[in-house]
């Protein structure tokens, strides 16, 4: 279970280009839940995702991940309780290294590293069971560089990195977005059934409002850096995106004149 | 062409230069930290080694001692870098700078000769072996093991954590690798590395002296540089085995050059040879590819 409870954070605090992105945001995620978030550019969904994990820390309010709380801890000592992958395809692997050295590298999260050999043969036969589970021929090519694969590949093989050992919360940050539809379509059907076999708690970030609905079990909908609509079980059942901008506009009063979300 | 003496003397000096590649193989390639405290570490290497053995340490201890000064300037460097977020060239400046004093008050004087002195060669010389053949023997087998002792770091846990320190950071992180202690470990051994350099390069040359250091980052980076363009580094070992190359060929060119006489090259010219061939070996590769490229759309 993670909780977030008021979330504060000003970039640029006292500079003409001051910019409150989190304004008292709190979000619990219990155990085994899909969260999708929603919100306009600059809503914040970003700036909460690396707060969760460590890349930013926030100036008040508290984050607890496992009952741990990790609120000042930096990303690399959150690492063992919450996994990550970047909108950025390139950003979730290491280009030079090998695909088993990435995976080598993915199977040691949050595990102390010593001096015994990184790509062991006893993982061999997890890593090609992993990757045949993609259908992409990739379990044969263990030794290949991963430079050498497409941006929905390296995609796929971050997903599978990110699930490959257990972590208390998967962090989603708009991962299909960089992707062409077709191989956006495989990532997000790749990313259920990983969520659903492995019993996985995520956080997704989509610019999607249609996408939010299909997938997960709760919605939630950021806007100026908190929390303003949450929804689950019943009542997101059979919702449509023009249900959710009703929805925003009430609780608001405002309306929504981001494109891209009413396109999306 | 080259003497024997002359060929012999190049290979000594370029096996020594193969450390020092191998420390800014780790520094430049795999952390992508741009370190010049070399130029300091190097004849810091060689004032401890030759300051201690001038107090009648055993040499390969103080060789030993001139590995760990060296690991500790470079430490001091990548915490100036990680700890006190000093951008990391101005960082390896200011360490380097600074070794500059360290290293005089460490010999107390400009320079120390060696001669008569027992170093790690002098049991060497009982072989039976000509005289110019001995610190080359021995050193092929001081930068095998190193090569080694590398190729097996670079493929354990920690130094496939180090590369991916190196090559994406935010990754790294978020695979729970403490990024900051992985710079200060590397720059650490990579300059522990260019220390041993130092300390094997005052034995075989008789002197340590305060100045020896100065250019020690162009001429490793002229290693590096052409040992790739000879060797392709596309695995860690292919890599270190290019830095070896890279060294040796870029001694002898410096001797062929100097040897040459239609050239009339002389000593001075040196700085002036390495920064053309340094050129030259980033230059040709590219050249190279654009040739067989011609040739091969002429024959498709």
């Amino acid at each position: 279970m993670i909780s977030a409870t008021d979330l504060r954070l000003t970039f640029g605090k006292g500079t003409p280009l001051e910019n409150p992105a989190l304004r008292g945001m709190s979000l619990t995620v219990n155990q085994g839940e899909f969260v999708t978030v929603i919100g306009s550019n600059g809503a914040g969904k970003s700036t909460f995702l690396n707060a969760l994990a460590g890349e930013t820390l926030v100036d008040s309010g508290t984050i607890i991940v496992d009952n741990l709380n990790v609120t000042k801890l930096p990303t690399h000592k959150r690492a063992g309780r919450v996994a990550r992958v970047f909108q950025d395809p390139l950003a979730g692997t290491c280009e030079g290294l090998s695909i088993e050295e990435n995976l080598a590298l993915a199977v040691k999260r949050g595990q102390r590293r010593g001096l015994g050999a990184a790509v062991k043969k006893q993982y061999m036969e997890q890593f090609r069971e992993s990757l045949s589970s993609l259908n992409l021929g990739l379990e044969n090519r263990l030794g290949d560089k991963m430079g050498l694969l497409s941006g929905g590949q390296r995609q796929a093989v971050s997903l599978l990195m990110a699930s490959l050992t257990p972590s208390a919360i998967l962090l989603l940050d708009e991962h299909t977005a960089a992707l062409d539809p077709k191989t956006a379509a495989f990532v997000l059907d790749l990313t259920t059934k990983i969520i659903h076999e492995q019993k996985l708690t995520a956080l997704m970030v989509t610019h999607s409002m249609k996408q939010a609905l299909e997938v997960g079990t709760r919605t939630v909908m950021l806007h100026q850096g908190q929390v303003v609509f949450d929804i689950e079980g019943k009542d997101r059942e059979g919702l449509e995106v023009k249900d959710l901008l009703e929805l925003f506009e009430k609780q608001r009063g405002l309306s929504v004149d981001d494109d891209s979300l009413l396109l999306g | 062409m080259l003497s024997e003496i002359a060929f012999y003397g190049a290979v000594e000096t370029g096996l020594i230069y193969g450390l020092v590649a191998f420390g800014i193989y780790l520094s430049f390639r795999v952390l992508d930290f741009p370190d010049l405290t070399v130029d300091g570490s190097f004849p810091l290497g060689a004032a401890v080694a030759a300051v201690l053995i001038m107090e009648g340490w055993n040499p390969w201890l103080a060789t030993g001692s001139a590995v760990l000064a060296g690991m500790a300037a470079g430490a001091v460097t990548a915490i100036l870098n990680v700890k006190l977020n000093i951008l990391n060239l101005l960082a390896s400046i200011l360490t380097m700078i600074a070794l500059y004093s360290i290293n005089l008050r460490v010999m107390g004087r400009p320079n120390i000769a060696l001669l008569g002195e027992e170093t790690v060669l002098t049991p060497w010389y009982s072989l039976n072996l000509d005289y110019h053949q001995v610190p080359v023997l021995l050193f092929v087998i001081v930068i095998f093991i190193a090569l080694i002792l590398l190729w097996r770091f670079m493929k354990s846990e920690t130094g496939l954590a180090m590369r991916a320190t190196g090559a994406n950071p935010r990754m790294a992180r978020a695979q729970g690798i403490a990024t900051g202690a992985m710079i200060i470990l590397g720059v650490a051994v990579s300059n522990g590395l260019v220390g041993l350099a130092g300390a094997l390069f005052a034995q075989s040359q008789g002197a340590a002296d305060v100045t020896m250091g100065v250019g020690v980052i162009v001429i490793g980076l002229a290693s590096l540089i052409g040992g790739e363009a000879v060797i392709t580094p596309s695995t860690v070992v292919r890599a270190l085995i290019a830095c070896v190359v890279g060294a040796i060929i870029y001694r002898l060119a410096i001797a062929f050059a100097l040897n040459a006489d239609f050239l009339g090259l002389q000593a001075q010219d040196l700085n002036l040879i390495t920064a053309v061939l340094v050129t030259l070996a980033i230059v040709l590769p590219g050249v190279r590819s654009s040739l067989v490229s011609k040739f091969t759309r002429k024959n498709a």
